[in-house]
């Protein structure tokens, strides 16, 4: 789970790193009263959107006055904000953080995350803030430095120190002091929020040697939120796409992309394929649906119905390997996502698997109109000719 | 011979008692695999269909001399299951659970270190060796015993590939389920390794997906080490980037983890890389009647 940057800084205020005072704003005019609670000019006026590159795209404004900050936000918050993260029809943005401005003397670069391979926490530091991590790395390797946390030891303070003491020119020692519990603190939050990234980008060195967030990502592993009611609570449903949304309260693996296939299919990895097979055959999936290796009826019939509310979906593939879901259970589902939607467009079915005969026999007594595939190759070119032929 | 499970396996099911654990358990006696024990804490001297039940593992191993644990507790339970299938010394601790916090598996990968056991998955279907014995979820039925070893990062594309496979006539020495995690007890490399030494294996299948390096990692490896012929497919050859596909590994992130980056690693290395996954049966039978194997 993603998380907005201003929430983002008041847990990392809570574990006792410095961010820069702020505060939240909906409209241009409590913008405008914000100023007269926080420290400036200058004012920074920032977009709150999950998307990356705001910058570049217009979506953080640095302001002189208060007339300046109104002006800002109201621009932000009126037309949609695109950056490359986006798309080019940009993302409408609700809310803006209005910020202090920070004299800025060093950009460096914090963060935590899990080394997959290693299966440890690591802490990642580089005196090249600012820029995006990645292309750091690509460019000057050495300039990134890692840190691996064994779990059986948790934090130990030459973590901080091997990184810290790699600055060159070194900090005040008070700024080197700070710097070193300022990483222990974001191995803490890391931990305790059960996060899968905490990152800092930029983290300042203010002209007169104090250390801040002034930005601040964390995102929350996934598999965690059912331990970490609190975070959950502050998930943001305008940042995801409507129907990704519904599909996730009814537990159901849903993606929504730019094609007109809808899929649904069971399985992670297999419904990936399927994605794959699609577009070999010439045509466009509308989304990624796993329905589960265990799905039920009703998570089968919720599934198609969310196929259904996606207006480009001109053609629907039901592709399943019946294991744990059986496919008399996904035979009978999908009669009954039939039955409350009434499908208009062509659908095509591959079973196999478990009970496949009788997930079959079920299909074949009903009324629903459906055409079958003897293999996944054929059902996506099944699938395709339709949609050419609706063109 | 096969990898890891044979006919000598003998199994606790760890959360036997749950609904899964209850209909797992039917599912492998059915196919024949030594069911010696379950484990639900608080229930001993119970049985499920003819299996004793018992309190800790500990007290499977005492009484029922079991090797072997096939896990299916709740996400938050699963990390503390796995040490203690671990501590008490199972050879392979299979584990189905999907959904355990990352860091809960920061720590069992800790835990395992230095240790013998051998952890399969989690979020993983299992691993089976056809006609000897079968130790997690797939469906029997599909599988031939024969020359193919196959490891893959997913449940349901497995059975896919395997049902190919087999249709193909080509049959299944071991299939291994890693799992779809972001951290997960053993590699693709680890079980090449083992495939390796494997008279029974002729051939390898590999199937992998999206996120992370464990196929560019298998990729070096076979092209130093592993002399059998191997068949790759990746899955989200077209998947976006930012969005995890399903599995929680399955994500490509930071310009990392992308289907074509694993497609060229490994075609560098020599190994046929089947783009549609429906020609995988054919393009295996080609590939393995080539190099006078997989019968």
């Amino acid at each position: 789970m993603k998380m907005h940057e201003y929430q983002a800084k008041e847990l990392f205020r809570k574990f006792g790193i410095p961010v820069p005072q702020g505060l939240v704003a909906r409209t241009a005019e409590e913008a405008f009263g914000a100023t007269k609670e926080i420290m400036g000019p200058p004012w920074v006026v920032k977009a709150q959107i999950h998307a990356g590159g705001r910058g570049k795209g217009g979506g953080v404004r640095i302001a002189q006055t208060p007339e300046d900050v109104k002006k800002a936000a109201k621009a932000i918050l009126e037309t949609p904000l695109v950056t490359k993260q986006t798309g080019p029809e940009g993302r409408k943005v609700n809310q803006v953080l209005v910020e202090q401005g920070v004299e800025i003397d060093r950009e460096l670069y914090l963060a935590v995350v899990i080394d997959r391979a290693k299966a440890m926490p690591v802490l990642i530091f580089s005196s090249a803030g600012g820029m995006e991590i990645e292309e750091v790395a690509e460019k000057t390797p050495e300039l990134v430095l890692k840190q691996l946390i064994d779990p059986g030891t948790g934090w130990m303070p030459y973590h901080a120190r091997t990184p810290a003491y790699s600055l060159d020119p070194l900090p005040d020692p008070d700024t080197l002091k700070d710097l070193m519990s300022l990483m222990a603190n974001l191995y803490r939050a890391f931990i305790a929020l059960d996060c899968s990234l905490a990152e800092i980008n930029p983290l300042v060195v203010t002209k007169d040697g104090k250390l801040i967030a002034l930005d601040a990502k964390i995102n929350i592993d996934d598999n965690a939120l059912v331990r970490q009611k609190d975070l959950k609570a502050l998930e943001d449903p305008t940042e995801k796409d409507p129907l990704d949304y519904k599909a996730e309260k009814y537990n159901l693996n849903y993606i929504r992309l730019s094609g007109n296939i809808g899929a649904m299919v069971n399985g992670a990895g297999l419904a990936m394929a399927t994605m794959d097979v699609i577009k070999l055959a010439g045509a466009e999936p509308a989304n990624f649906l796993d329905v589960g290796g265990g799905a039920s009826e009703e998570m089968v019939t919720r599934g198609l119905e969310i196929i259904l509310e996606d207006e480009n979906v001109k053609a629907i593939l039901i592709n399943i390997f019946g294991g744990i879901l059986r496919c008399d259970v996904l035979a009978r589902g999908v009669l009954a996502g039939a039955e409350k939607t009434a499908i208009k467009v062509p659908l095509i079915v591959r079973l196999e698997g478990t009970n496949v005969e009788e997930g079959r026999k079920i299909l074949q007594e009903s009324n629903l109109k459906f055409m079958v595939a003897r293999d996944m190759v054929e059902a996506a070119e099944m699938v395709t000719a339709q949609v050419k032929k609706t063109a | 011979m096969t990898i890891l499970v044979d006919e000598k396996t003998r199994v606790v099911v760890q959360g036997i008692t749950g609904r899964e654990g209850t209909f797992h358990t039917i599912q492998m006696l059915k196919y024949g695999t030594v069911v010696a024990a379950g484990m639900t804490p608080g229930k001993r001297g119970r049985s499920v269909e003819g299996v004793p039940v018992y309190n800790s593992v500990h007290e499977a191993v005492k009484y029922e001399g079991v090797n072997t644990s096939c896990i299916f507790v709740p996400p938050l339970f699963a990390a503390d299951a796995i040490m203690e299938a671990a501590a008490e010394g199972l050879n392979v601790i299979v584990c189905i659970t999907e959904g355990i916090p990352a860091l809960d598996m920061v720590g069992v990968a800790s835990f395992l270190k230095g240790k013998n056991s051998v952890l399969i998955g989690p979020n993983c279907p299992g691993i089976i060796s056809p006609g000897k014995t079968k130790v997690g979820i797939m469906p029997g039925p599909i599988h031939r015993p024969g020359g193919i070893g196959v490891i893959s990062r997913s449940g349901t594309l497995t059975y896919e590939v395997v049902d190919q496979l087999s249709r193909a006539g080509l049959g299944q020495s071991t299939c291994i389920g890693i799992g779809g995690d972001s951290i997960i007890g053993t590699s693709f490399i680890d079980h090449l390794t083992l495939f390796k030494n494997d008279p029974q294996t002729e051939g390898v299948v590999l199937i992998g997906e999206i996120g992370g390096t464990a196929e560019e990692d298998a990729a070096d490896y076979i092209r130093r080490d592993f002399r059998k012929p191997v068949i790759a497919f990746i899955a989200g050859q077209t998947a976006p980037p930012d969005k995890r596909m399903g599995h929680a590994g399955a994500i490509i992130s930071g310009g990392k983890g992308k289907a074509q980056d694993k497609i060229k690693a490994l075609e560098e290395a020599g190994i046929t890389v089947v783009r549609n996954l429906g020609k995988l049966g054919e393009s295996a039978l080609k590939v393995m009647t080539l190099s006078n194997g997989g019968r």
